[in-house]
């Protein structure tokens, strides 16, 4: 498989008054072609910052500090605004959590829509018209010369969030990253949207970067799994490797605490404690303060990542016997 | 189970609606019909789920019962004496006895008043205790969900969604009510500490044998926590059952769907899927016979002009459709 985007060791730092405080600490993964990658976490454990920092769309106090994302190939990271501009809503594109916030209010729908093949292609007018109609189409609006001319209050959750995919689809992006594209939408809509991705995805050949914290909508449609806790990646693996043998604690206690509608008498475990802060100073491995397994040497120092299997990576010390990869992965600390 | 035989409330043909004014003289050009004939006992000492979609009138319910909504028509009994249609005032004794959680506490905390003082008010309002037996008690009541006592000294942005909730919690239980809606109040929170608070009011409903009206749209969730399940669509009532009855064997056809589109955490276990089409209508135009029938896939000439009866096809088991 054609690989599309690499991220390798990135560090995404925020100035505050303070202090400078990092919220993505090292983390490093790859997107195929025709993959789906999805990541999993908790609020707060730099998910979509890291998906910000793909785009190049971090506020005006954050920054990337170390670390290469390359996409087909190109450097993003020293890219010029411009240069990132020709990219967004052209060969990656995004859609976000919330559609009502997302798009304009005052612009209708099909204005929207033609907005990005206004900045990345030469079609002319009646063209784009046709594309847009195309793209509502595709993502199963019925009536779309009406809906075209209709604003973003006229429309229900569930059409926002699909006109919101129409409009990154418009220049048929080979990345599609989604922020909780469904998170705020209920099951039965939740369930159209998600088809709708996987088959656009077989369809168009696109990496999908998906981020959510439903570990049911990950099973579904992931075909590998990163699991985010504080900044760092914890685990990374297959699908199947990491819901039928996680191996960090953390995805474990994850794994526990979703309430399963079909196990007759299931029984839910809490993770004890919280999310600790973003600039609290933890010694040693991250998630030890509420780790059931935590070991004198989890305290004082941060865990590397060992490799399980082919595909599965677990950042814990429990796993320290088996042979692991520490020269790729050291730039950590 | 043997506790869960006396009805604490007895819902009956309720209906909640909004008007919607319109014209010089404001007059009423339709109604939103929020809640459409509800009709549910509730026992002393169960927990009793509502699941359905946004804007089924699952929370609108919660908050009629409590008298937060005024109620358009019908009847609410609560230990067999009327309380719908009470005037505020008539109201107070019972809003001891009933309390509310809601989604999202940190909304509902004044941002300049101390924990501690913001727990005490309802001490203030409802009991004779001394100040000293008053600051007593918030310290007990804030150990009892898990916080500490010098948290009472804190401000509510000293702390994180679930510290929050706790909050909620203890000032929902402070006065000891015998019934707690819980509107959506896992729903806001992440997975691990979801899991925590639902340990934390299951023991709460053991030590203060509490019945728990728990309102959510996450089907997961409100299959741990319920004894029974009330599926609402549009207002109405679609189909009621005991937890697991309900999930191993769902009758009604949106019960059903709505059941094959939860996302399961089991990889290679992809279930077909019942699609719906289209969306949930408008309430404020409520479609004819069967609320349900502009989606159903079931739906034949009989939905669309006759509304489908509520009635008893199991032992505790209640559906309103006509294919069942």
């Amino acid at each position: 498989m054609e690989t599309l985007l690499n991220v390798n060791n990135l560090v995404t730092s925020f100035r505050t008054a303070k202090e400078k405080i990092q919220a993505v600490r090292g983390v490093s993964f790859s997107v195929d072609k025709g993959e789906t990658l999805c990541i999993v976490g908790e609020s707060g454990c730099g998910k979509s910052i890291t998906t910000l920092s793909i785009m190049g769309l971090l506020p005006d106090n954050g920054e990337i500090s170390e670390g290469s994302i390359t996409f087909q190939g190109q450097e993003l990271t020293k890219k010029k605004e411009e240069e990132m501009r020709r990219h967004r809503g052209n060969d990656i594109s995004m859609i976000f959590q919330e559609p009502m916030t997302a798009l304009n209010p005052v612009f209708t729908v099909g204005y929207q829509i033609m907005e990005p093949l206004n900045l990345h292609t030469n079609l002319g007018k009646n063209e784009k018209r046709k594309r847009a109609v195309e793209l509502l189409n595709q993502v199963g609006l019925s009536n779309p010369e009406k809906t075209l001319k209709k604003y973003p209050h006229e429309l229900s959750g569930g059409m926002r969030q699909r006109v919101m995919i129409a409009i990154s689809l418009a220049c048929n992006p080979s990345l599609l990253i989604a922020d909780e594209p469904t998170t705020a939408l209920d099951v039965t809509i939740q369930a159209q949207i998600l088809d709708l991705i996987d088959d656009l995805k077989e369809k168009m050949g696109m990496g999908v970067l998906m981020v959510t914290h439903d570990m049911g909508v990950v099973a579904e449609v992931a075909d590998r799994v990163m699991v985010m806790y504080a900044g760092n990646v914890v685990e990374t693996g297959t699908v199947k490797e990491v819901f039928e043998n996680p191996s960090h604690p953390y995805t474990k206690g994850l794994l526990a605490s979703v309430p399963n509608v079909d196990e007759e008498d299931h029984s839910l475990e809490a993770i004890p404690g919280t999310l600790p802060n973003l600039n609290e100073k933890i010694a040693g491995c991250r998630f030890h303060p509420r780790c059931p397994y935590a070991m004198d040497k989890c305290r004082k120092e941060d865990p590397p990542h060992f490799r399980i299997t082919d595909q599965q990576q677990s950042k814990c010390w429990l796993h320290e016997e088996v042979p692991s990869h520490e020269s790729t992965h050291k730039a950590y600390s | 189970m043997s506790l869960h035989t006396k009805p604490i409330l007895e819902v009956d043909q309720v209906k909640k609606y909004f008007p919607i004014k319109s014209g010089f003289l404001k007059r009423t050009v339709a109604n939103v019909q929020a809640v459409e004939n509800v009709s549910v006992d509730v026992m002393e000492g169960e927990t009793l789920g509502i699941v359905g979609e946004s804007g089924c009138g699952k929370s609108t319910f919660g908050r009629t019962i409590l008298g937060l909504e005024s109620l358009t028509d019908g009847s609410i009994k609560f230990r067999g004496e009327e309380i719908g249609g009470l005037s505020d005032r008539q109201l107070k004794k019972y809003k001891k006895e009933m309390q509310m959680i809601f989604q999202d506490p940190y909304a509902s905390l004044n941002p300049r008043r101390r924990i501690g003082d913001a727990l005490e008010e309802a001490f203030i309002i409802h009991t004779n205790l001394r100040k000293t037996e008053r600051k007593q008690r918030v310290k007990e009541l804030l150990v009892e969900v898990g916080l500490k006592e010098e948290h009472a000294e804190r401000y509510p942005h000293e702390f994180s969604g679930g510290q929050r909730q706790r909050i909620g919690i203890a000032r929902a239980v402070s006065l000891n009510p015998s019934l707690i809606v819980c509107d959506e109040a896992v729903s806001a929170l992440d997975v691990s500490v979801q899991a925590q608070i639902i340990q934390l009011l299951k023991e709460l409903q053991q030590s203060h044998q509490l019945t728990y009206l728990f309102i959510s749209h996450d089907l997961g969730v409100v299959k741990h926590i319920s004894d029974r399940v009330l599926v609402m669509y549009l207002g109405a009532t679609a189909e009621l059952a005991p937890a697991g009855q309900l999930f191993s064997n769902p009758l009604h056809p949106y019960t059903q769907a709505l059941l094959s589109a939860i996302p399961r955490p089991v990889v290679g276990r992809k279930k077909e899927r019942i699609r719906l089409k289209g969306e949930l209508p408008n309430a404020s135009n409520y479609p004819s016979g069967c609320p349900f029938h502009t989606r159903c896939p079931l739906a034949h000439e009989r939905c669309r002009q006759e509304k489908p009866v509520w009635r008893e096809v199991e032992k505790g088991h209640f559906v309103a459709c006509h294919e069942v």
